[in-house]
């Protein structure tokens, strides 16, 4: 079933990531990896929601938040407000969760995305600060019924990134998630774990006859924790909406939950209405009140953002649009590739990021290990593909020195002496395999004799092996080709 | 201003507590009361003044980043009315 082009989806975004601190947002409790460390260890009064504590707010969290909002070229708010959101839930102590509501940290901004139509800016409406829940873990036991509370996530440091309805399709929605995800990493905020829940996105998705300029009734989707999840509901979700207005019907607006096993969305129980979460300005802080100078320190103090790098990339090094967006995609990559080039500014830069986006990536992907990890720094992967460009060693051999390489830390030049893998580009040595190849062949050259070219390939192919993979190609092509030719015309005369 | 039995009912929901008809009506006496002093506030001529969160305007004191030990588990869980390996033990709940 293909959704009819008569229907167009707007769709928003709400992403919620935690911020990457040593400690929780209002009190100084260690955020530990809470998918692996056991329960309530990282636990106080004040994140258990005790009486009579206080919280006061983590400086580090704050100037990450403004890193984000600064990367997202939001405006900075002089002055933001914490406020309670009042609710009933076992996952939150307190009974209600700081968050800013009226007065946000930042607002705003905008985020550049690249799909298969072009370039196109998401406008971002609001940054803000908050802090997570705990964990509820849901029990079966005995014929009875229960849920497990565990705190050690409450009170991590969250911030929240709502876009503005600007996005119409899967492919947007998944580029503008994957972007933020980027950036995120980028400016040190946050790890990009999905798997671990550091980055939980909600789509609101509504559907309108193309064309229209008003806004259907939406449906939000909530916490969805990977790119595949949040593409497959959204498209989902889309083709659903469209089809009940295709039908007459309406669509109801409410909460979704994504069943990923049957692919489908499914209504949830909404933990409160909207309007009754009661916010009110939280009385034990005092708004938060930003020096100017901090603000533009930690402008001045942001990297080069990953849409200014993926354009750089293909100008000025003239990469292609895929090459460039792999490569920027996660920072200590995109910077391996630049120290690799200034370690030889000679070298193709294409290759060289084909080195990158191939052999490297491909062992990565084996090995599990992160370009930080592996054992060839960026100069040494430039020797090596120095030596293929020079043509002292050819491109198979090359993979093979690498694979060398990153299991054992040695250079190029070593592992090429070690297992005299030089290329043999030696005129008489190639000639003299040539003949033998052609003298041990009879059948076969009798048969190009007769016509049939393509068992020159062949023959090159048996002259590679002799020379054990070492010969230069084009030397061997050249000197096969004048062989055959001199028996050619020594046939024909 | 007194608030209907409904609006108590809602209010009650809220904070998941279940109520005897009895105390609905007592706290709707009471919470119309709290009403009514609050409306007795709402009198006063403040246009001259910023409200409160605004009016303070001292910056607030940032902790630096700099992580300690909170509570053992065991102190953790010492009051909690029921408690099983490690966690709180709540009614069940099903998202």
């Amino acid at each position: 079933m293909g959704v009819r082009q008569d229907y167009e989806a707007v769709i928003g975004l709400e992403v919620h990531a935690e911020l990457q601190t040593e400690s929780k947002m209002f009190c100084a409790c260690p955020v530990v990896d809470s998918t692996v460390a056991a329960p309530n260890i990282a636990v106080c009064p004040v994140c258990a929601g005790m009486p009579g504590v206080l919280p006061v707010v983590n400086r580090r969290a704050v100037e990450l938040a403004l890193r984000v909002a600064l990367a997202l070229e939001c405006e900075i708010a002089p002055l933001s407000v914490f406020a309670r959101k009042n609710y009933f839930y076992p996952d939150l102590p307190k009974g209600y969760q700081i968050s800013q509501y009226e007065q946000p940290l930042a607002r705003n901004g905008g985020l550049t995305i690249f799909v298969s139509t072009g370039e196109k800016r998401v406008r971002i409406r609001r940054v803000h600060l908050e802090e997570d829940t705990g964990k509820l873990t849901h029990v079966e036991k005995n014929g009875q019924s229960y849920s497990l509370v565990d705190l050690n996530r409450a009170g991590v440091p969250l911030l929240e990134i709502v876009t503005e309805p600007d996005l119409h399709t899967p492919e947007e929605v998944r580029a503008y998630a994957m972007a933020l995800r980027s950036l995120l990493r980028y400016v040190g905020a946050n790890s990009g774990d999905m798997q671990k829940g550091v980055m939980r996105i909600e789509p609101n998705v509504s559907v309108r006859p193309a064309g229209s300029a008003e806004l259907g009734t939406r449906t939000e989707i909530k916490n969805l924790n990977s790119f595949r999840a949040l593409e497959r509901s959204v498209d989902y979700e889309i083709r659903r909406q469209s089809e009940l207005l295709r039908q007459g019907q309406r669509v109801v607006q409410q909460t979704l939950g994504w069943d990923e096993a049957r692919g489908v969305t499914v209504a949830q129980r909404s933990k409160e209405e909207a309007h009754d979460y009661r916010y009110f300005p939280e009385p034990d802080l005092p708004p938060l009140v930003l020096d100017p100078a901090w603000v533009e320190q930690i402008r001045r103090d942001l990297p080069e953002l990953p849409a200014a790098r993926y354009r750089r990339f293909q100008q000025q090094h003239g990469l292609s649009a895929y090459n460039a967006e792999v490569l920027v995609a996660e920072r200590p990559v995109a910077d391996y590739f630049e120290a690799a080039l200034a370690a030889r500014p000679e070298l193709p830069p294409k290759q060289l990021a084909n080195w990158i986006t191939g052999e490297l990536f491909g062992w990565m992907n084996t090995y599990n290990q992160s370009i930080d990890e592996i054992k060839v720094a960026p100069a040494a992967l430039a020797e090596l593909v120095g030596m293929v460009v020079s043509g002292e060693i050819n491109q198979n051999t090359a993979k093979s020195v690498l694979a060398e390489m990153l299991e054992s830390g040695k250079s190029a030049a070593q592992v090429v002496k070690e297992k005299g893998l030089r290329q043999v580009s030696d005129q008489a040595q190639i000639e003299a395999w040539v003949e033998q190849v052609l003298a041990d062949n009879p059948t076969q050259v009798e048969s190009y004799l007769s016509g049939k070219e393509t068992v020159a390939q062949w023959l090159f192919g048996q002259v590679m092996r002799l020379g054990r993979g070492q010969a230069n190609p084009q030397v061997v092509q050249q000197a096969l080709q004048r062989k055959l030719l001199a028996i050619k015309q020594s046939h024909t005369r | 201003m007194t608030l209907t039995l409904q609006e108590v009912e809602h209010i009650a929901n809220l904070a998941r507590l279940e109520l005897s008809p009895a105390e609905l009506a007592l706290y709707r006496e009471q919470l119309s009361a709290i009403l009514d002093h609050f409306s007795r506030l709402q009198q006063l001529d403040t246009s001259g003044v910023l409200p409160y969160s605004e009016a303070r305007q001292e910056s607030m004191p940032l902790r630096p980043d700099q992580a300690r030990p909170g509570l053992s588990t065991e102190a953790l869980l010492k009051n909690a009315p029921a408690a099983e390996d490690d966690q709180f033990r709540v009614p069940p709940v099903l998202d």
